[in-house]
């Protein structure tokens, strides 16, 4: 991964999602390391939160992507968000979502590139043939 | 029909539950029984969230849901009835005017003062003597995280074979 990227939102979600779609993004791009992958397997409500926040200390970011927007992971984002109101959640997220957002350094703030990967990724959503 | 699965799950409504148990099960509401969820409009508006549209979600305390349980039988479609902790599912299986068959043990995390015993289980020793009073006052005790994985009864549950 490229070690030069300071990690600018936090991947969250179930089993290995967070760190096969953070993978799949440093593939792609060389730039996974501008995320940080969480997952909640085998973390109770109150473990998921505090996992979070403390991620969110660490990196000094303001951004989080989750899988399933009824998850637990997505649960836990919004309410720390009561306490971080300018935290962007971002839910239903593909790889598609990600790779728009770590091209975006610097153009816009983390919250905006954010909104604008989660615009990129709901139009990737394609069904072909059938 | 009977509420279909009583589950304590410290995560309440969440993935496994919304997609693993109520896609296959048909799923048509959720008691969440959780005192604390029952007295915050804000909780709630959050699991709600979690939620498909076509699912009902029903929060009451557990002293409420003792009383409804009738009602909940009485509902032609699938129900799943959540307890976040083995003590509220206790105190529901002793206080319910009618009796609660099988209790599902689906999710009790890491805390500090309890021990592991499968992959998504740990318990504390008051939370292994709560779920032995559940089995005896006639609900069967059994972990299962998923439909797809095998039930485990209390004996293997407190054994940890499957850790």
């Amino acid at each position: 991964m490229d070690s030069t990227e300071s990690p600018r939102a936090i991947v969250a979600g179930h089993g290995m999602f967070p760190h096969g779609v953070v993978s799949a993004v440093d593939q792609i791009t060389g730039k996974g390391s501008a995320l940080v992958a969480f997952s909640n397997a085998g973390l109770g409500r109150e473990e998921i939160e505090s996992g979070l926040r403390r991620l969110l200390a660490q990196h000094g970011t303001t951004v989080i992507f989750t899988d399933l927007p009824g998850g637990s992971t997505t649960l836990a984002a919004r309410r720390i968000m009561r306490d971080i109101p300018s935290l962007t959640v971002i839910t239903g997220t593909n790889l598609t979502t990600l790779i728009d957002f770590v091209f975006r350094d610097g153009t816009m703030t983390a919250g905006e590139a954010a909104r604008h990967a989660a615009d990129r990724g709901r139009a990737s959503l394609t069904a072909i043939g059938g | 029909m009977p509420v279909s699965l009583y589950r304590i799950d410290d995560r309440l409504i969440h993935g496994q539950v919304v997609a693993g148990w109520g896609q296959p099960l048909g799923l048509g509401y959720i008691v969440l029984v959780d005192d604390v969820v029952a007295e915050s409009d804000w909780e709630q508006e959050l699991y709600r969230l979690g939620v498909p549209p076509t699912v009902d979600v029903i929060f009451v305390t557990v002293a409420q849901a003792a009383c409804d349980i009738g009602l909940y039988s009485a509902d032609a479609r699938v129900g799943i009835l959540l307890t976040g902790t083995v003590e509220a599912m206790l105190a529901l299986v002793k206080s319910a005017g009618a009796p609660i068959a099988a209790v599902n043990v689906g999710g009790i995390h890491h805390r500090e003062d309890r021990a592991q015993k499968l992959r998504y289980v740990f318990l504390t020793k008051d939370e292994e003597r709560a779920l032995h009073e559940i089995e005896a006052h006639g609900a069967a005790v059994t972990a299962q995280d998923l439909p797809s994985a095998r039930p485990l009864s209390l004996p293997e549950i407190l054994r940890g074979d499957a850790a």
